[in-house]
């Protein structure tokens, strides 16, 4: 059951006005309010992408995570990369269906928008970043009360071991209320750091400096 | 490792335990209704909806009505019938999964009974976790119109990981305001019961259900209509957020991959479960994704014209349907076809039909560009058993 022959190749945080690489911080911007934050940081780490500004918050944080980790990899487009994307949070995408809700609440003011209800589940993220970088791959959405370390393991191997996917693009993408936290990573059988669900947890909660 | 979908259970607008769901199914029984809601809807509307009265009744006897919502009165009926049935119990070994699209979305509502706090998704966990006493945290599972089916991929996946030896799955939505007027704002709701591959069809029907079953590995929790999980996948078209690939990429992808799994021919499947949602984009997706695989002349039903589209619940509800079709050895009608309505040639039933069927193929689609595929084989080793034991 414990695989070692998988490493974690990279991962990123965005939580706190702060963007970190493998640990590095790669932005920040003490500014108010996420919208501001994310849109500063996407200029900041060059991801040119106008989809972007389209996207709900959830969208927002979740792509901008996946494409600083999924740039380093320099994918090729034109060939199949095998990359599974497993995520996991708290709020689903709650955020946006609170936006929704109000959109119907009162008849006086009911102005229901196929834009907005596009984005009240958690997997639409997921499609963006997929859309982005072209994996036809493996995806799955997990809600858990906090972070899962265990079942973002087991689950993530046994797509390895069963050759469903070559790479696994994992864990959370939270946002709920002005709050939010990314925290996503590439398996691998590169890299140093080893695919165990104590590295995964010690990741999850570095503080970053 | 053999894994099986096992004990099972439905609880629809057709009935609260599997056998009454065939028996409507068989008689060409639909669950869709004409609604009058002009909160929601300015026109009628069809959908299919659980009876109050009698889903309250149901639920009197094994818990407190004012105590849990809509949903997971559904949902706590099902899996309480599965628990029964099973006698498997509710430790270490035992995984809960609950796969929906929307969950408690209705709590949002400020004319709810419950708090907003209800539509977190770990709290339905809870709230199902708690009443039986499991003993694992609920894994929900919410990826759009796939979840139903991908949890079943994902409980297999876990089992020969030996995570888990069993693995519970609930899976359920309910009609709300929400999701009717979000459909609608897509323009995508059908104004008469939808009719899924016909040339006529405009849309969908919403409905609700609760369905679950047991996945396991131990022999000993095999019921008499269990299925063999022979392959899964689930791919990404890579394409669209809210519509489906013009090529069916995703689609075909999953479906190539499960066979590969597998290690069978395509044209060996006996029948194929679709997702015919009746959108004109989705059932075209889905009869390209066929024909790329050549299974354009296997017998294939959806039965969105019985249930309508009961989204998270809609994977795992057809599954049973299709285990019971294996049981029985009976193809049932895709209720609402009428003349096909795809570019591509799918074998659409018209009439229930008697076969001998090993083999089956379910199929999801679902927003965000999903799709899974996942193929199941007759449990055939307990039919020679039963057959054995007939005779002696």
């Amino acid at each position: 059951m414990v695989d070692t022959a998988y490493h974690i190749k990279s991962f990123c945080h965005i939580k706190n006005n702060t963007v970190s690489l493998n640990g590095s911080i790669i932005y920040q911007n003490e500014t108010k309010g996420f919208p501001e934050f994310i849109k500063t940081a996407y200029k900041a780490v060059e991801t040119n992408y106008p989809k972007f500004f389209k996207m709900d918050n959830l969208s927002k944080l979740a792509f901008l995570a996946a494409d600083i980790l999924l740039k380093n990899e320099d994918l090729d487009t034109e060939i199949d990369n095998n990359i599974a994307i497993i995520f996991s949070n708290r709020s689903s995408s709650l955020d946006t269906d609170r936006k929704y809700q109000e959109s119907i609440q009162n008849k006086e003011s009911y102005y229901p928008s196929p834009a907005v209800f596009v984005y009240t589940l958690p997997n639409i993220c997921i499609g963006e970043i997929s859309i982005k970088h072209k994996l036809y791959s493996e995806n799955s959405f997990f809600i858990f009360d906090s972070f899962n370390a265990q079942h973002l393991f087991a689950y993530t191997s046994s797509l390895l071991l069963t050759n469903k996917a070559n790479e696994v693009l994992c864990g959370w993408v939270e946002f709920d209320d002005k709050q939010y936290e990314a925290f996503l990573y590439l398996v691998s059988k590169e890299g140093t750091i080893k695919h165990t669900t104590k590295e995964i947890t010690k990741l999850y909660q570095l503080k970053l400096n | 490792m053999d894994v099986f979908v096992s004990y099972n259970n439905i609880v629809s607008v057709l009935g609260f335990n599997t056998l009454s769901n065939i028996k409507n199914v068989s008689k060409g029984i639909s669950g869709i209704k004409k609604h009058i809601n002009k909160k929601v809807i300015k026109t009628p509307f069809y959908a299919a909806i659980i009876d109050t009265n009698e889903l309250d009744d149901a639920f009197e006897k094994i818990g407190n009505i004012k105590k849990y919502t809509r949903l997971e009165k559904m949902m706590i009926l099902s899996l309480n019938d599965v628990i029964q049935q099973s006698k498997v119990s509710l430790d270490k070994k035992t995984a809960l999964i609950i796969s929906t699209t929307k969950g408690n979305v209705d709590a949002l509502d400020s004319e709810s009974e419950f708090s907003k706090e209800r539509a977190y998704l770990p709290e339905l966990g809870k709230q199902i976790q708690h009443f039986f006493g499991f003993e694992n945290e609920a894994i929900v599972v919410s990826n759009a119109c796939v979840s139903g089916i991908l949890s079943i991929a994902i409980a297999k996946r876990l089992i020969q990981s030996r995570v888990y030896e069993n693995a519970l799955i609930v899976s359920g939505d309910v009609v709300s305001e929400f999701i009717l007027s979000g459909f609608n704002s897509f323009q995508a709701i059908s104004e008469k019961p939808c009719k899924p591959f016909s040339k006529n069809r405009t849309g969908i029907t919403i409905g609700e259900a609760a369905a679950s079953v047991l996945v396991t590995s131990n022999k000993d929790f095999i019921s008499d209509d269990a299925v063999k999980i022979l392959g899964d996948s689930s791919c990404n078209d890579a394409n669209h957020i809210s519509g489906p690939s013009r090529t069916g990429e995703g689609l075909y992808r999953s479906m190539l991959a499960a066979f590969t799994e597998a290690k069978i021919q395509p044209n060996t499947i006996d029948y194929i479960s679709a997702h015919g949602t009746a959108t004109p984009f989705n059932d075209e997706m889905e009869a390209i994704a066929i024909n790329r695989m050549e299974l354009g002349n296997v017998p294939l039903n959806s039965l969105k014209g019985y249930y309508g589209h009961t989204l998270g619940a809609s994977g795992l509800l057809e599954t049973v349907i299709g285990m019971q079709s294996l049981f029985n050895n009976v193809l049932y009608t895709s209720l609402g076809f009428d003349e096909l309505g795809v570019s591509q040639k799918v074998n659409v039933i018209k009439k229930n039909e008697s076969k001998e069927l090993t083999t089956f193929l379910k199929t999801a689609s679902g927003f965000g560009g999903c799709n899974t595929a996942v193929l199941f084989k007759k449990n055939k080793e307990l039919i020679k058993e039963l057959v054995c034991q007939i005779n002696h």
